[in-house]
């Protein structure tokens, strides 16, 4: 195992574990039209994900950072080559990122509509592109011999991009639902699973679909049969798991089963392009993780600074949400700041 | 062609000085109010006194708003290397990503998860305990700045690299060359420095309005607002110039071009060296005109001593041609915007002066026995306005290291035209440029409005409404 490749790996579990905690985010965020009934219950909802998302976003920032520290090349093709998709990105995930302050301050009926409208918005929208980026990439885009990404309309705007985003945000609902049933209790938690009662079926079918698509869009099958074949099966059975919980109303397993079922889906598209960081329609332009790496000083230092500060953060953040476990009322919700 | 290629530079240009003038319009008064809010519930959590916790808690309320638009405009930095200056990620990546990866790991984390214990514990936690988890932000906060500035720091001033010659892209051979960057150990002070006196003239300034009110309930209150606001700003006000004194030693060793353009000098000065006050420059002809002379006190500034004479431009231009031409070759302009660079410092100093005369007075006249500042309103309305000229002052200094820097991106290794995204059009980045412009205009005007809202309804507002809102059929409404 070269430096590396274990930095490939980390960049890829950094992802996983961001979709994992701020998947549910994003799903309480869109859970304010698609669940809630009035303001109360949608402060409420707010409130469950209040002290995490913060942190919970770090791990986005993270994967970012430790792009550009390990494997640079692919951090300048993608986020250059993807100029539009992170744009909105960024227009996403800021609205909601003030929303949550705003709302505590707006005093007119209006004024607090707004800011839940651009938190909804917020959280639809950064999974959805997010995950469209992911899914036009892996299919490989027009690329020059410096690495430079020319990615055409429908080269991200395509089949499986469309239907890996939206399966993408589906999942993140469901995830955002069984994350409320934890941490909210009355009526709204009992709609929380009724709702994933129906949205499961709908997506084991978009999990159908996408399978099938990356079976004829991309290389994974050819390239990597067995392994990705394998991960595929793996999220549908996380999936499966989740709706388990739905029916015989366990929601720790449901929020097991639907977070790694997110997780799962980045660790599909990073066994899919490994050995390279970026595929280009002609395979001599694409990119790999040998060229795109960093040299070994600079690696042996980020491993070392990882290997020290990783387990750290993992306590205080775990920590963190052992303080917040008393399921919230909306009713009696009092949000003191 | 050339037309085209350099709007596309100029347009990046125009938006890394937005997101982050913008970016550090929030940083340094939330690092500030970290700090400051800290140190409010820690006096509070030793001495008891209510009006501390008070304070907090208001004071927080304005931290917390500040802090969400900095968080989020943050994002935008990180992905802009990558989304802009593609170039540049490829050429620094060795030496630039390690510092932002340890500053995510080490400081966000820090940061984001302690902030968010923070505001929802007031009621479960002990006042000391609860104080603790603004800290370890207020600490997250000032971790960030070390290693973000250690990155800022080799753009200015490369250390512990090489150059590859295979890839012609920059290597690191020592990272403890990078952390020990003598431009870091003199930037960091200053920045943080100035960030708590931000903060300071703020808690001043708005506690100076909430005072004109004339509330009897609040008075107190912001009269102790306002001394801890003034004392702070007073304070910082003389630190963050001694620390600025030291930096300006490193940028006269490590940037001669620079410290040149802050006084606006073309030809070499004569010994001892005057200190220019105001002059006119023409930045076309190259002359300075119309100076008004303080003899000898320039070579006090640059060298601590009343001897010295300081280098112009036109001889550091010089300089700098025969030490790059072989590289980079004979048209390179190594003049930097002098008039910004002589105004932008005239400026950062002007207000530090400012506010120190300001906060001094203010602390002279709000002694207890000597009670008379609010019945000097004219006064007061200075302390409030000086709410806006921190933001200014620091704006003016990040003018003066970043365009100060030109023509590089990376000092003498890598120019600012070299470096941005081969991907880029006109198009999308005049479409993102307007984006950010009404994203920010939005951010920023609602973030002022809900501040003004908050000083408004005043420290006690909440308790107000809370007593409004207990349940009927609670236990409490039965009780008297």
């Amino acid at each position: 195992m070269t430096l590396a490749n274990l930095w490939f790996i980390l960049i890829g579990l950094l992802f996983a574990i961001f979709l994992f905690l701020e998947g549910f985010d994003f799903g309480v965020g869109m859970s304010t039209r698609f669940l809630a009934k009035d303001f109360d219950e949608r402060l409420a909802l707010m409130t469950s994900i209040g002290p995490h998302w913060d942190g919970n976003e770090t791990w986005l920032v993270t994967a970012g950072g430790a792009m550009f520290a390990s494997l640079p090349l692919m951090y300048a093709s993608l986020f250059s080559g993807y100029y539009v998709v992170l744009l909105l990105v960024l227009v996403g995930l800021i609205l909601r990122g003030v929303s949550f302050e705003f709302v505590k301050h707006a005093e007119t009926k209006t004024g607090k509509n707004i800011w839940m409208w651009t938190f909804f918005i917020g959280s639809f929208l950064a999974p959805f592109l997010l995950c469209l980026m992911l899914l036009s990439m892996v299919q490989g885009i027009p690329m020059n011999a410096n690495g430079d990404a020319f990615p055409k309309f429908f080269d991200v705007v395509n089949l499986l991009s469309v239907v890996g985003g939206v399966a993408g945000t589906l999942l993140s609902l469901v995830h955002g639902l069984n994350f409320i049933r934890l941490r909210i209790e009355g009526p709204l938690r009992e709609r929380a699973r009724k709702l994933n009662q129906i949205l499961y079926p709908i997506l084991f079918l978009g999990e159908v679909v996408f399978a099938v698509l990356v079976f004829f869009q991309t290389d994974f099958f050819t390239k990597r049969f067995g392994s990705s074949l394998f991960i595929t099966v793996l999220i549908v059975l996380f999936s499966l798991l989740g709706y388990y919980g739905v029916l015989k109303d366990r929601e720790g397993w449901s929020f097991a089963g639907s977070g790694l079922s997110l997780s799962t889906v980045i660790v599909l598209l990073f066994n899919g392009l490994f050995p390279r960081v970026m595929i280009a329609t002609n395979p001599a332009h694409s990119i790999l993780i040998k060229d795109a790496a960093n040299s070994q000083y600079t690696l042996t230092i980020m491993t070392i600074v990882a290997a020290i500060l990783v387990p750290i953060v993992a306590i205080y953040f775990i920590w963190s949400y052992t303080l917040f476990t008393k399921r919230i009322n909306p009713r009696e919700n009092t949000v003191k700041y | 062609m050339l037309g085209i290629g350099l709007s596309i530079v100029s347009l990046a240009r125009f938006q890394f000085a937005m997101t982050t003038v913008f970016h550090f319009f929030f940083v340094p008064f939330s690092i500030g109010m970290g700090v400051l809010v800290a140190v409010m519930e820690t006096i509070y959590a030793v001495k008891k006194d209510k009006v501390y916790l008070d304070m907090a808690k208001f004071w927080g309320k304005i931290f917390l708003l500040s802090f969400a638009v900095g968080i989020v405009t943050g994002i935008i930095q990180e992905f802009q290397f990558g989304m802009n200056w593609s170039e540049y990620s490829r050429f620094m990546g060795d030496v630039f990503g390690a510092p932002l990866a340890i500053e995510a790991l080490l400081a966000f984390f820090i940061e984001s998860v302690f902030i968010g214990i923070w505001m929802f514990t007031w009621d479960r936690f002990k006042p000391g305990l609860h104080a603790f988890m603004i800290w370890m932000t207020a600490i997250g906060t000032m971790l960030s700045a070390i290693w973000i500035l250690a990155a800022n720091s080799f753009m200015q001033h490369p250390t512990g690299f090489k150059i590859n010659n295979a890839t012609g892209r920059i290597q690191l051979t020592d990272f403890g060359a990078v952390v020990a960057n003598p431009q870091l150990w003199r930037v960091f002070p200053h920045v943080i420095l100035a960030a708590i006196l931000t903060a300071g003239t703020v808690i001043a300034g708005m506690s100076a309005w909430g005072l004109l009110r004339k509330k009897k309930d609040e008075n107190h209150f912001f009269k102790t607002s306002l001394r801890f606001g003034l004392w702070t700003s007073l304070i910082f006000a003389i630190l963050s110039a001694g620390a600025g004194d030291l930096q300006t030693q490193q940028i006269i060793k490590d940037q001669p071009m620079k410290f040149a353009a802050t006084e606006g000098i073309y030809k070499d000065t004569k010994d001892p060296a005057p200190w220019t006050v105001v002059e006119l420059i023409n930045s076309k002809d190259r002359t300075a005109s119309h100076k008004v002379e303080i003899p000898a006190v320039l070579s006090l500034l640059a060298y601590h001593k009343t001897s010295g004479a300081v280098k112009g431009m036109d001889t550091v231009n010089k300089e700098l041609h025969a030490k790059y031409d072989k590289q980079f070759g004979k048209d390179m302009d190594y003049y930097v915007p002098p008039k910004t660079l002589f105004w932008s410092f005239r400026v950062m100093t002007g207000i530090d002066a400012l506010i120190m005369l300001i906060a001094l007075f203010g602390v002279i006249w709000s002694r207890k026995k000597k009670d008379t500042i609010e019945n000097k309103k004219w006064f007061m309305v200075i302390v409030g306005l000086a709410i806006w000229i921190p933001f200014i002052g620091n704006s003016a200094g990040w003018f003066i290291t970043e365009f100060g820097r030109y023509p590089w991106i990376v000092y003498g290794l890598f120019t600012i035209a070299d470096a941005v995204s081969p991907t880029s059009t006109v198009g999308t980045l005049l479409f993102s440029n307007i984006v950010y412009f009404l994203l920010f205009t939005l951010l920023g005007g609602v973030m002022i409005w809900y501040s003004r809202q908050t000083l408004h309804h005043g420290p006690y507002y909440e308790m107000e409404d809370s007593k409004q809102n207990v349940d009927p059929f609670a236990k409490e409404a039965f009780v008297k």
